[in-house]
């Protein structure tokens, strides 16, 4: 079945905000929205691990959580508590980020980030991770790189960028990639597929995913600079 | 906290003064409210910002059967989580006792009020009724919760359009005009006793030395729709009636926000 966006180009996310510092608290914060996709994560620590079996003796470690706020479904109200898809987007996440991240400095404490997504319209473990990614950064640690992710995808049989909820749920068939990239080296730290797809269009996918997560790349520095202009 | 840092809270406070040199009964500014932050998922939603705390609310309605003891009115449910993004001194897990007592002091400011009417909140009697699910988020915990937190579950129901019903099931992707059936506002705040002075609007510091509390809802008329006391010391009449008109006339002020 084909299918044509209306709104956008097939490779052009949707609008994005970015800001740092919004959550007063914590070690580093920040908000991410692409198109009605509305993430926030706070990072505190390092600080003391427990139990203390987990601690590594020469590495802090990352523990990334991920929630969906009660009222942020698109329709029924979501069960508060951890789920078992919020835990493994939890897990997923910290993997993503764990490249980036060098904890060398702080063995046997822990890291964790606590990401909230206020209002979701596909794509929220993606705009989670971007916002973590920035929230780490303005914590002041150490970092190779920041991490962007977006979802590539096909709908219908059409290659895109950062698919929506209408698309993800495309009567004709759709296939979502979530992809997270550090863009310096262009090294893929998240991959994940939803649905049936050739290797051909696999790809496809793929590359427009990988330029989108570019696109994500200035805005969060862009996003992290500004901090600093408005002190 | 560190004791030496309460017993100072304490001694200012004996003298009528504040850390931020605030006066016994001013809030932090701002005091702000911003509508229809979630607005695509929730019915209605709200931020809530006094000084550095910043809270979320937002209504999801659902349809479902009433009470058999209320065959004739629909409902309010209201969940507080204090969230671990807000505060480096909350976990994750089942709610906290801390969590649970927010929750039930706001829910019972809008319900024990009568400001919604549940009887219009029914569809079908003894059939199906709408159910308002009320959920309440720190974004960042600076003192206060009790306020903001009932200020933005009343600036969510503000919000909140019902979303249309087709054939007994919600449609949620199409939002009606209609608004929760809200006659006032009953608007809540919360004065606490240290060292025999009263004062609002506590940060998180504040509210670790003080000896008592007090959170009073009222109706727009003015009358007392819902208490609840918090802390260890207990207080004397006198006390709780200087409180109350101390709490009426700093609502008269937060009102206005809505």
């Amino acid at each position: 079945m084909s299918y044509k966006r209306e709104d956008r180009k097939e490779s052009e996310l949707r609008p994005m905000k970015a800001k740092v510092g919004v959550v007063k608290n914590a070690v580093g914060s920040a908000m991410f929205q692409i198109g009605k996709t509305i993430a926030m994560a706070a990072v505190y620590g390092p600080r003391e691990l427990h139990p203390r079996f987990m601690q590594k003796p020469d590495t802090g470690i990352l523990r990334c959580h991920y929630n969906m706020m009660a009222f942020s479904g698109s329709g029924d109200r979501v069960r508060p508590g951890p789920s078992r898809r919020s835990k493994e987007i939890g897990l997923v996440t910290t993997k993503a980020l764990e490249p980036a991240l060098d904890l060398r400095e702080f063995p046997k404490t822990v890291v964790d980030v606590f990401i909230e997504l206020l209002q979701t319209d596909a794509g929220t473990r993606c705009a989670g991770i971007c916002a973590a990614s920035m929230a780490l950064a303005d914590a002041g640690l150490n970092m190779k790189d920041l991490v962007c992710a977006v979802s590539g995808g096909v709908v219908g049989d059409t290659p895109v960028a950062d698919l929506d909820y209408n698309e993800e749920a495309y009567e004709g068939g759709s296939v979502d990639i979530p992809v997270a990239v550090m863009p310096r080296t262009g090294k893929v730290t998240l991959l994940q597929l939803d649905g049936t797809v050739s290797k051909e269009k696999f790809k496809e996918a793929l590359k427009l995913a990988k330029e989108g997560c570019n696109q994500i790349y200035d805005v969060q520095k862009k996003a992290l600079k500004g901090k600093y202009k408005e002190e | 906290m560190l004791s030496v840092s309460k017993e100072y809270i304490r001694t200012l406070a004996k003298k009528g003064l504040r850390s931020d040199k605030r006066k016994m009964d001013e809030y932090r500014q701002p005091v702000s409210v911003e509508y229809g932050v979630s607005s695509k998922s929730a019915e209605g939603s709200a931020k809530v910002t006094i000084g550095d705390t910043v809270v979320v609310a937002g209504v999801k309605t659902e349809v479902g059967t009433p009470y058999p003891d209320r065959p004739n009115e629909g409902t309010i449910m209201v969940n507080v989580e204090l969230l671990p993004m807000s505060s480096p001194e909350f976990e994750s897990g089942p709610p906290s006792i801390e969590a649970i007592e927010l929750a039930r002091v706001v829910d019972r400011g809008i319900r024990e009020s009568h400001a919604i009417d549940f009887k219009k909140l029914c569809l079908k009697e003894g059939e199906l009724v709408w159910t308002l699910m009320i959920d309440i988020y720190p974004l960042n915990a600076s003192g206060n919760l009790f306020d903001a937190c009932a200020l933005a579950a009343l600036a969510a129901l503000k919000d909140a359009k019902f979303p249309k019903l087709e054939d007994d099931v919600i449609n949620y992707k199409e939002r009606t005009d209609n608004p929760i059936p809200l006659e006032f506002l009953p608007v809540s705040c919360t004065v606490h006793k240290i060292g025999g002075k009263f004062f609002v609007d506590p940060t998180s510091d504040e509210e670790k030395a003080t000896d008592a509390r007090l959170t009073t809802a009222f109706t727009d008329k003015a009358e007392i729709c819902a208490m609840q006391k918090g802390g260890d010391e207990p207080l004397t009449e006198k006390e709780i009636s200087e409180i109350i008109d101390l709490a009426e006339k700093k609502t008269q002020e937060l009102r206005k926000k809505l």
